[in-house]
């Protein structure tokens, strides 16, 4: 062995190789990004983690609303501490019929002296039931400006799905959390 | 695995009287070399000083944790602060400096640490040696590996010094999760530590790149992927784990960047992000790199008892297999670090049982270690004794990991001390392990110059009794609840804490006869010979005189 042609040869087998595996390499740091839009729509699809699923009232079919079986829902409201706001649901719980649309109602309210704008995110409790709780109209990701003391009433339509009751992960669900958190907007963010 | 029939002195060039031997000058031949033992050594001494520092690090861990409350961490953050020209430090600056503290080892550890010595230093010496290769395939691209690595330490150092949030440096975990990551810590220090990351990942991702191509294109005639000595696979699936691994950390690190400067709201919630996602991309890097820590500790090990019991290694072609195994289910096990993110109970059963996977080609390796050693004609040397240290504390990590990779135990004993010690189990006392067994295996080839034998053993036994009385009780304070990551407890935690800072001691002992042994060995070591352990040893490496010559294998081997 040694001699020119093979060491040639080599040289350009290594460089094949090199270039092979550095295409690897940078579709795998592809991939790492291409995640982030493919999460959200994995977590929309399956509900993982209580993403809520949202839908058009005319998708729905209500004509299977289960007679007398409810399931207890709680609405939780939150913000954070340098939104100078008011915020919380109307009534703390509501005793929904499965399968049936239902109305909850959140009020804020801005008590500093100054337009303050915000938007809101969501998540529900126990995770498994987020499949299951479809929002049909909601506020959520949709910027609120409120003039200085101005009060809104903010309507969440949902409906629970009757599959709900099917599933061995949330048979036993009996009492569900809808939660929101109102952020200060930030102008310079964009979604992700 | 295979026998090589060849005797030593077969091709240590000897008789030959071209420059095969010709050196360059000092600067251009540590600071430009392209040689792969020359950028294996500097890998070497460049690893030995980061562990140095890192255990430091833990050092001053234990010192606080040696008693309930907090007795130091003020006067350190206020003299850290002090040498960046700011006044005394407030509590909150106190315990910040704790995260900064156990950012700096895990970070310092697993990439300045570990991985150069396992990959970069004994990769590089001994892969192009063992498959009877002249070099590496880019040896100028193996020099940007190292001084890329280099500087990325630097940096990481560098970032201790500029504000990160509450106080100075980076206190994010090794993890470094969003949102603490983000919106959590304002000011250059963790954009600097990113940095840091995203240039030790390039680093590694080359030397990847480079093992491959070694390993597929630079083998000797008749030395086919099957003929491969253990330790050479070994590294072959390291380096894959790294290509495929590493990159995807560079892309959520760099999101993180993007959150933290350009307004991106990939892991911001608020706008409609969501911080499990960086966890997601996180763990899915990170636990192929615990396997890429271990990994090439695997392959050396087989190498080790093989030589030492003067038996071929069990089952070759199990244990090639078997790594590649581990390799493979490494990547689809992730979420087990994410039990209690809210993981819905198929998916937790999924995690937990692929995880569980994993303990089948783990056990094979076990096995065919004790099977190689099984009628042997044992000798117990220094690098034996770390190589049954390792098959015995690796197998109690492992037992433990079995434990934790349960769904619902991990719910209980997720982010306590428990994990504490499962990791420092399979890492500190094996990994380290088993680059200590290494080290002296190969010390007398890289050096020239026998250790002391003397020295190496009671190096052994002070570190094996330190480890293991520093880590064994985080065991039970991890049972009783004892969260990581925490520098002050109740009282109740008191006595095992104080018994892991004895042990730390113990272990700093050891590692103090580990450094006079490599003074001693250097300055007055005997010489060694080609082959100073025998007939066990049937790898290409010991075919060549000790140190091999500057240039080796111009005259390709030919293995039977």
């Amino acid at each position: 062995m040694g001699g020119v042609q093979p060491d040639k040869q080599r040289e350009r087998r290594n460089k094949r190789v090199g270039i092979v595996m550095g295409g690897v390499a940078l579709g795998m740091v592809g991939m790492g990004f291409a995640s982030a839009p493919l999460y959200r729509l994995f977590c929309q699809v399956t509900g993982l983690n209580g993403t809520v699923s949202r839908a058009e009232a005319s998708e729905l079919d209500f004509s299977q609303a289960v007679k007398g079986q409810t399931i207890q829902v709680r609405f939780d409201a939150n913000h954070r501490d340098d939104l100078p706001w008011d915020f919380k649901p109307e009534q703390t719980t509501d005793t929904a019929t499965v399968g049936a649309r239902d109305l909850a109602i959140f009020i804020a309210k801005n008590k500093s002296n100054r337009p303050v704008t915000g938007t809101a995110t969501y998540n529900v409790t126990p995770a498994q039931a987020g499949k299951y709780f479809t929002k049909i109209q909601c506020f959520c990701f949709t910027q609120q400006t409120l003039q200085p003391g101005e009060q809104v009433r903010m309507p969440v339509i949902f409906y629970i799905d009757p599959k709900i009751a099917t599933d061995p992960d949330t048979q036993s669900v009996e009492e569900i959390t809808l939660s929101y958190t109102f952020y200060p907007v930030d102008p310079d963010k964009q979604g992700g | 695995m295979t026998t090589i029939a060849a005797t030593p002195g077969d091709f240590s060039h000897e008789g030959d009287h071209h420059d095969a031997d010709h050196k360059p000058s000092f600067f251009a031949r540590w600071f430009m070399s392209t040689n792969h033992k020359d950028i294996g050594t500097l890998y070497l001494i460049f690893a030995i000083m980061a562990g140095v520092i890192g255990g430091a690090i833990s050092g001053l861990m234990r010192a606080e944790l040696a008693e309930p409350g907090i007795q130091y961490l003020q006067t350190w953050a206020t003299w850290h602060n002090s040498m960046a020209g700011q006044g005394a430090a407030s509590l909150d600056e106190a315990y910040h400096m704790w995260n900064v503290l156990i950012t700096a080892h895990g970070l310092i550890m697993v990439f300045f640490m570990v991985m150069p010595a396992m990959i970069g230093g004994f990769g590089n010496w001994f892969i192009p040696l063992m498959i009877g290769a002249p070099d590496m395939a880019f040896p100028r691209m193996n020099n940007v590996s190292f001084w890329l690595t280099a500087v990325a330490f630097v940096m990481l150092l560098g970032s201790s010094f500029v504000p990160g949030g509450t106080g100075l440096g980076a206190g994010t975990g090794w993890t470094v999760y969003a949102p603490l990551s983000t919106s959590g810590s304002i000011g250059p220090a963790v954009d600097m530590a990113i940095f840091s990351l995203h240039l030790a990942g390039a680093a590694s991702i080359l030397g990847a790149i480079n093992f491959i191509a070694t390993i597929l294109n630079m083998r000797a005639p008749g030395m086919t992927l099957h003929k491969m000595p253990l330790f050479v696979w070994s590294v072959l699936v390291t380096a894959f784990l790294l290509l495929l691994a590493l990159p995807v950390l560079a892309a959520a690190i760099t999101m993180l960047l993007v959150d933290r400067n350009f307004g991106g709201a990939f892991f911001d919630a608020a706008a409609g992000g969501d911080p499990v996602l960086y966890q997601h991309l996180f763990w899915f890097f990170g636990h192929p790199e615990v396997y890429i820590m271990i990994l090439p500790g695997f392959g050396m090990i087989s190498q080790i008892v093989a030589t030492f019991s003067r038996k071929p290694v069990f089952g070759y072609l199990g244990m090639a297999y078997a790594m590649v195994m581990i390799g493979v289910i490494g990547f689809v096990v992730w979420a087990h670090h994410m039990f209690t993110t809210g993981l819905s109970v198929n998916v937790k059963m999924y995690f937990t049982a692929a995880t569980m996977v994993i303990a089948v080609p783990t056990g094979i390796k076990i096995f065919s270690w004790i099977a190689t050693m099984w009628g042997g004609s044992i000798s117990f040397k220094t690098p034996m004794l770390w190589a049954l240290g390792f098959i015995f504390m690796f197998t109690v990590g492992g037992v433990t990991g079995v434990v934790l990779a349960n769904g619902g135990i991990d719910d209980a004993l997720h982010d306590t001390y428990y994990v504490v010690a499962h990791f420092h189990y399979v890492l500190s006392l094996g990994a380290v392990f088993s680059l200590f067994a290494g080290f002296y295996y190969w010390f007398p080839k890289m050096s020239g110059k026998m250790y002391n034998e003397f020295l190496g053993k009671l190096h052994f036994w002070v570190f094996f009794l330190g480890v293991n009385v520093l880590f064994f009780p985080m065991h039970f304070l991890g049972q009783s609840g004892m969260p990581r990551r925490i520098p002050d407890y109740p009282a109740a935690f008191a006595y095992f804490n104080q018994i892991a800072s004895f042990g730390y001691v113990i272990m700093a002992a050891g590692v103090a006869i580990f450094l006079i042994n490599i003074i001693y060995s250097l300055a007055a070591g005997r010489r060694a010979e080609g082959n100073p352990w025998g007939e066990g040893a049937t790898t290409l490496e010991w075919t060549l005189t000790s140190p091999p010559p500057f240039h080796q294998f111009e005259t390709l081997p030919h293995i039977k």
